[in-house]
């Protein structure tokens, strides 16, 4: 049931990442400060808005989850966690090439974004062992929702802090004095933001068909093995 | 008093009382915390220090000593039974959490009693900056058993209880550090406090403190639920 939709969204997402990423090489003006390197805007900009809107999207469902626990939720929102982690992994190692191509290292402390960026990830990278420590299901998965919660409220925190610890300010792509960048490199830049988008969705779909699918097998072959008890017709993914 | 403020009351003493009589947590955290700094001087090989270095040393002393305490907070909690008992009492769940915070509160507050003044006569030339610095202190110790209630509550009812809270706990003590650390280096900067910005930490420490004590208020009720 997970699985409807699936096939029209994948191809959408296909054809909106071949759209965004022929403006990107074809269409885009060539930056006049960075030149050719600064293709990588856009992509590593969109993952990385991409990821932690997929992050407070996991909150969100976890919220649900703790309101009307209803494992669904809990699924949900793992599911997004899971993808914008890995998401993010693409984040830091674009953004890490981006830093050598313009500024000569792989690393740049001075850039408040990348930093919290980090910072973020590193949080969220702990909600594998945290999930998986707590070995109750019901427990692991509330447990799992109020980390989620927690994180969520951390992301927006956590950039106004390293935001506020830098004297130095880097030039902010959308707010300078100039007024911003041109027309065709926003419009660019949108089209690669919602293929991005269109891509969390297709991944964030096919890992709860996915889940969804092997959970009902486990249920199937379980409902195979057992004598006939009060089988439960559930249809939440599971999360293993 | 109203039923909640007595359990708040209860819990609290309950713990403080443990605590005297056990002395789990507080020694060893105060012990930890002066061999750190003995660390830090071979560390560094500095034998005063002072600004961002000195603040840094501070925190990040008093950050892992905090975790050995919240380490052991819910410890008898859960292998006494308290977790239970709060379960079946008729009061507020958060009462728990809210006692635990406060429990905690007051156990930072002795650890730095100790390790704050050890570390300026090992380390300061001028103690000038002590006084801005409690105020710090305090608003960065509100955060910190606010977001170390939290995540040792879960943590003790894991299987990998001692590894989870600093592995969960650093990274969302971060803001926290960068605002205390911010704050303090000006406080110990070499010839006089200054109070650039110190203000506007404290109103970052202080958001953090609001926005974490209320999630944490807000979400401690599922994690008793069973």
């Amino acid at each position: 049931m997970y699985g409807k939709g699936l096939k029209t969204l994948s191809i959408a997402t296909v054809a909106m990442l071949a759209v965004s990423l022929s403006l990107v090489f074809f269409y885009a003006p060539l930056d006049g400060d960075q030149g050719f390197i600064q293709k990588i805007f856009y992509i590593h900009v969109p993952l990385a808005i991409v990821a932690l809107v997929g992050f407070i999207v996991g909150g969100v469902f976890a919220i649900a989850h703790l309101r009307t626990d209803d494992r669904k939720w809990d699924a949900y929102s793992y599911v997004c966690i899971h993808i914008s982690v890995i998401f993010g992994v693409a984040v830091l190692i674009t953004g890490a090439i981006w830093a050598k191509a313009s500024w000569g290292h792989w690393w740049v402390w001075d850039e408040p974004t990348l930093v919290s960026f980090l910072i973020v990830f590193l949080l969220y990278a702990t909600y594998y062992p945290f999930r998986y420590a707590v070995e109750d299901r019901d427990r692991q998965a509330r447990y799992a929702s109020v980390f989620a919660v927690t994180a969520g409220a951390f992301v927006p925190l956590n950039f106004m802090a390293v935001r506020m610890a830098q004297s130095l300010v880097h030039p902010r792509t959308f707010a300078t004095a100039e007024g911003g960048m041109p027309g065709e490199m926003m419009l660019t830049f949108l089209c690669s933001l919602v293929a991005m988008g269109l891509l969390w969705t297709t991944l964030v779909k096919f890992e709860l068909t996915a889940k969804s699918a092997s959970g009902q097998v486990k249920r199937l072959r379980r409902a195979l093995d057992a004598p006939p008890s009060g089988g439960s017709s559930r249809i939440a993914p599971e999360v293993s | 008093m109203t039923p909640s403020r007595t359990a708040f009351a209860a819990i609290l003493t309950k713990d403080l009382r443990s605590e005297l009589r056990t002395l789990q947590s507080l020694p060893a955290m105060a012990l930890f915390s002066v061999t750190t700094f003995v660390i830090f001087r071979f560390g560094l090989d500095r034998t005063s220090l002072s600004g961002s270095l000195a603040a840094g040393v501070l925190w990040a002393t008093l950050l892992f000593a905090a975790v050995l305490g919240i380490n052991r907070l819910f410890v008898a909690e859960r292998e006494e039974g308290g977790f239970d008992a709060i379960r079946l009492a008729p009061v507020d769940r958060s009462v728990l959490f809210a006692a635990k915070v406060a429990a905690l509160l007051v156990y930072l507050a002795a650890l730095e009693l100790v390790a704050v003044p050890i570390f300026a006569l090992f380390f300061l030339q001028d103690a000038a900056g002590l006084g801005p610095l409690v105020a710090v202190l305090l608003l960065a110790d509100l955060g910190l058993a606010a977001t170390g209630t939290l995540i040792s509550s879960m943590a003790v009812n894991s299987r990998a209880r001692d590894l989870l809270v600093p592995l969960v706990l650093l990274p969302l003590a971060v803001p926290l550090m960068i605002a205390a650390t911010g704050a303090t280096e000006r406080l110990l900067a070499l010839g006089g406090p200054s109070y650039h910005r110190f203000g506007t930490w404290l109103m970052v420490l202080g958001l953090y403190d609001l926005i974490f004590g209320l999630v944490g208020y807000a979400v401690f009720d599922f994690l008793l639920e069973d």
